[in-house]
């Protein structure tokens, strides 16, 4: 298959699977500092300066197509707004998502009224700017597609190369400027990453869709782990491997277009993590949770019990039954009373060691349901209950 | 100009661009208020996927349905959004993204695939909107306001826009005690019995209807700068709500006018003979209002 | 072996009657995640006093009333409210939350804050008239705020924040008042002052349950308390539940940091 497509295709799956690489990784970081989207706000301040660009080439003479002149003006405007955004973040009372939503659609109006201008500007119409909105990839030029290669490369070492001070920075950036990293710096150097990946995506997935590749692969891969490092590599292979798949199915075939195929193949592994995940998942905090209130519920149950006191909940009556502990008359068995006695006994131990600054760590730990045998030696327990003895008449 | 080329081309596209940006600004306040400014943007996003869906099923393109169908991907999406927030612990930011921009591919992905060809239904006029294009051809002049034959050749955008336009009014009125308390309190709110998550939910259906109407004169993307632009810029300039939303609407309905005649003018008067999209010259205005704002607004910083 | 009991207060009788008390919590279980928030926590909150929820820090004090209220929905349990559902009972309900939990940017004024008190009456369009603005202004009056109706609730500090809460929920007239920390952060000032209205209210025969994290005035301001730490440690009236023993079994570890010798000024 890969073969029957072309050598400029080839060219563009290499250059969307480094670039998802490093989509992932810078976007780890960017999420771990709960900015997300911020990016969106970067993507959709490219287009002005694409089109400011393409006027200014005209204006020089040219014919306005060069790519990497483009995406320069693209850079341009997007670091302008981006300082827009934190302009009026810290200077007004607005919200930094009020500032994000304010520049990335004021910069976009602009950037849409400047391409009417460009429309009418002769060789404007075959410009194929608004190919750099979702993204096209089809009769790319073959400089376009190496410099999209090496922008790809140079964007993942670039994130590579700041991996581990940007860890420390999202993971914390109190401790991090006290071990001397320059968090600011860091975070500058962060946003010029995005810029970067920003700025070499747009002609594969489009503005409008690049900070998707910034967003899903972290949010997915974080559903599997919770340390940084790990988040970002695993959040570098889903965006590497969404980049070359997408490109690969989007050049099969005339009506799938690059940016949005790729979006969907990250979604899809963002749809596999939410569901599937072994502790974060869906499926498996579901199952969690039944079990867990299962255990609320028998453990109340019998407490009442212990203590002679009503039951009103029938959730709790029907597990208590089930479990053969009352009879259908919600009058205790045998059973029982016996797993009754035991669990105020165990309550009763647990204030023991509620109260004993000795016990803190497993109190802490510990939900303080199960039987204390489970968790404790023999002596301990004898001791506790020497104590519970003592302790009450 | 004379009065007849003036209503024929353009009274209806600035009706319709004042309507559409008062519809938005209007929920937009609260949107700002309650911290969820980006709704907005994940609303109008997903407005594409909405539209598409509903041609798909209804096989035309119909407004009514198709407001339906944005109104559902809305809630899709802020269901969707609520889902991945609470179950992966993940800030609701990033749910946002991961949740808009995949829908918002699904959408141009259906929209690329089906036929789509005999209907003017293309990914570029959903992003940018035709403002322009929205004329009233059967008008001869102002006399034509009385002519029920010529009213009845209006463009069906402008009646639909006065509709949810009413609508937002009405159930802004209607509401605003609600929305007021749940916006600044939400405990106490629920003290009082207000159903926080109803009205919430409501206010995100509000915006998304205003949005699809909208959608159709402005695009998708321009739509944001209407939920957030005017609201913000009063916002900075009152410290009160029902001056804020009425400043809002008027800022909305200032740029909405200012900008279509700078599109449309604006380049004839700098010596070229081609006019410039409404739409992109309505979110500029907008925006350079908020600057203005940013910058001189007596309440810009916090007290 | 020997069982101990829960707790110091006698078991509940299988018969009780629960219409008596304004707030009785029965086997109330939260939970955020695996461990529960409050493990099966039982309470009634005796008519015409006042009552402190106290606890160390994560203790589930503010789970506690929110649960109660109905704004966390709770993994098990039961609540009434004067015996019945908390539905039928709001509005003889007035809740103040943390002063924390809003925006005091928020674009409002001081008199619109307390007005607020007055939904239940006024509903979704009934006109603000006269008598409901001067029954505001006696709330403000009350709280020692009626200069600063018009003031922009972004400018006050925090006890006068605090003050503002207090009045809104004097507008609401209830029977039960259920207080979230209402002395963090305040001035002396407001303290004496928040203190001396919520005097008032119990005198007049108004319930009041307050969350409070300061040993040192518990036995000063409260008549009864709720000791808490996940699970009920005690209840009952302060002299009898804030002593050395109990609070240490409220406290654990964290005693030493919490205590301000409170049961020998209260004894």
């Amino acid at each position: 298959m890969v073969l029957g497509l072309g050598y400029n295709a080839m060219l563009v799956m290499v250059g969307a699977g480094l670039l998802g690489i490093a989509a992932g990784v810078t976007g780890t970081f960017l999420f771990l500092r709960k900015r997300a989207l911020v990016g969106d706000a970067i993507a959709h301040a490219t287009l002005p300066g694409i089109g400011l660009a393409f006027l200014l080439m005209v204006a020089l003479g040219g014919d306005g197509r060069n790519l990497a002149v483009l995406l320069i003006g693209a850079a341009v405007t997007a670091a302008l707004g981006l300082l827009c955004v934190h302009w009026i973040s810290t200077k007004t009372r607005l919200s930094e998502d009020t500032a994000i939503g304010a520049v990335l659609s004021v910069f976009f109006g602009f950037g849409v009224m400047l391409l009417t201008v460009i429309q009418n500007v002769p060789s404007g119409r075959q410009a194929g700017l608004d190919g750099l909105l979702l993204g096209a990839t089809a009769g790319m030029l073959y400089a376009d597609a190496v410099l999209i290669a090496v922008g790809g490369a140079v964007a993942l070492a670039a994130s590579l190369a700041l991996s581990r001070p940007m860890t420390m920075v999202a993971f914390d950036a109190g401790f991090a400027g006290i071990s001397g990293v320059n968090v600011v710096r860091i975070d500058l150097a962060t946003m010029g990453l995005v810029l970067m990946v920003t700025v070499v995506g747009l002609k594969i997935v489009g503005l409008i869709l690049i900070v998707a590749l910034l967003i899903i692969p972290p949010v997915a891969a974080r559903f599997w782990t919770d340390h940084a490092m790990r988040v970002a590599i695993l959040a570098g292979t889903m965006g590497g491997v969404s980049g070359v798949v997408g490109a690969g199915l989007s050049a099969t075939a005339p009506d799938l277009p690059t940016g949005p195929i790729i979006v969907l193949v990250a979604f899809a592994a963002f749809l596999i993590s939410l569901i599937m995940a072994p502790d974060r998942g869906v499926l498996a905090a579901w199952f969690r949770h039944r079990r867990f209130e299962r255990r609320v519920h028998l453990r109340q149950g019998l407490l009442a019990l212990g203590q002679g006191q009503p039951i009103y909940e029938r959730f709790t009556l029907r597990l208590l039954q089930k479990a053969g502990l009352v009879r259908a008359d919600g009058v205790a068995t045998d059973r029982g009373v016996g797993a009754a006695l035991d669990a105020l006994r165990d309550e009763a131990r647990w204030a023991i060691m509620r109260a004993d600054p000795g016990f803190d760590t497993l109190v802490n730990r510990h939900d303080g349901l199960s039987p204390i045998d489970t968790l404790l030696t023999a002596d301990q327990i004898a001791e506790i209950d020497t104590r519970l003895n003592g302790a009450t008449p | 100009m004379s009065g007849q080329v003036f209503v024929a081309l353009s009274l209806t596209p600035l009706l319709i661009g004042v309507l559409a940006a008062i519809a938005c600004a209007v929920p937009g306040n609260f949107l700002l208020l309650r911290r969820q400014a980006l709704i907005g943007d994940a609303i109008s996003h997903v407005v594409l996927p909405g539209i598409v869906v509903a041609f798909l099923v209804t096989g035309r393109v119909s407004a009514w349905p198709m407001m339906l169908g944005a109104a559902a991907a809305a809630v899709v999406a802020v269901v969707l959004i609520e889902v991945i927030r609470r179950l992966g612990r993940i800030e609701p930011g990033a749910a946002m993204g991961v949740i808009f921009t995949a829908m918002f591919a699904g959408g141009v992905l259906l929209l690329e695939q089906s036929d789509t060809s005999n209907v003017h239904l293309d990914v570029e006029h959903a992003l940018m909107g035709n403002l322009e294009s929205l004329i009233w051809l059967d008008a001869l002049g102002w006399t034509s306001l009385l002519d029920p034959r010529a009213l009845a050749g209006l463009p069906p955008e402008l009646t639909r826009l006065a509709v949810v336009t009413a609508l937002v009014a009405v159930l802004t009125w209607l509401f605003w005690r609600p929305l007021k308390i749940t916006t600044f309190d939400e405990g106490f709110a629920h003290g009082v019995g207000l159903p926080n998550t109803v009205i919430g939910l409501g206010l995100v259906i509000l915006s998304a209807v205003a949005a699809v109407a909208a959608f159709d004169a402005v695009g998708s993307i321009i739509v944001i700068a209407m939920f957030i632009c005017p609201p913000a810029a009063a916002r900075l300039m009152t410290n009160r709500l029902e001056t804020q939303v009425a400043l809002s609407v008027l800022l909305a309905a200032l740029s909405a006018i200012l900008g279509y005649i700078f599109a449309g003018f604006g380049p004839l008067w700098l010596g070229f003979d081609n006019s410039v999209s409404a739409a992109g010259m309505i979110a500029t205005v907008s925006g350079l209002m908020l600057l203005a704002a940013a910058i001189v607004g007596p309440h810009r910083r916090q007290t | 072996m020997a069982v101990t009991p829960l707790s110091v207060v006698p078991v509940v009788p299988a018969s009780e009657d629960l219409a008596v008390y304004p707030l009785a919590l029965r086997g109330l279980t939260v939970s955020y995640g695996q461990k529960p928030a409050i493990f099966s926590v039982d309470a009634s909150f005796v008519p015409g006093q006042m009552t402190a929820i106290i606890g160390p820090n994560g203790a589930g004090k503010s789970t506690l009333l929110k649960a109660a209220l109905g704004i966390i929905t709770p993994l098990s349990g039961h609540v009434t409210v004067f015996g019945k559902a908390l539905v039928d009972q709001r509005q003889r309900i007035a809740y103040v939350p943390q002063r924390a939990s809003v925006d005091w940017d928020f674009p409002t004024r001081v008199i619109d804050v307390v007005l607020m008190g007055l939904y239940r009456e006024l509903g979704l369009l009934g006109r603000i008239r006269r008598s409901h603005h001067d029954r505001a202004m006696a709330c403000l009056t009350r709280v020692g705020m009626q200069d600063f109706a018009t003031r922009q609730i972004g400018q006050l500090s925090g006890g006068q924040q605090q003050r503002v809460f207090l009045a809104r929920a004097l507008a609401q007239n209830a029977d039960l008042y259920l207080l979230d920390e209402p002395f963090a952060g305040v001035d002396a000032a407001t303290e004496k002052a928040i203190i001396a209205v919520l005097k008032d209210l119990r005198d007049a025969g108004r319930t009041i349950v307050a969350v409070h994290h300061d040993l040192a005035t518990v036995a000063e301001y409260f008549d009864r308390a709720l000791l808490l730490n996940v699970r009920r440690i005690a209840e009952g009236p302060v002299d009898q539940i804030v002593t050395p023993d109990l609070l240490e079994r409220t406290y654990g570890g964290q005693l030493t940091m919490a205590r301000m010798d409170p049961a020998q000024t209260a004894s």
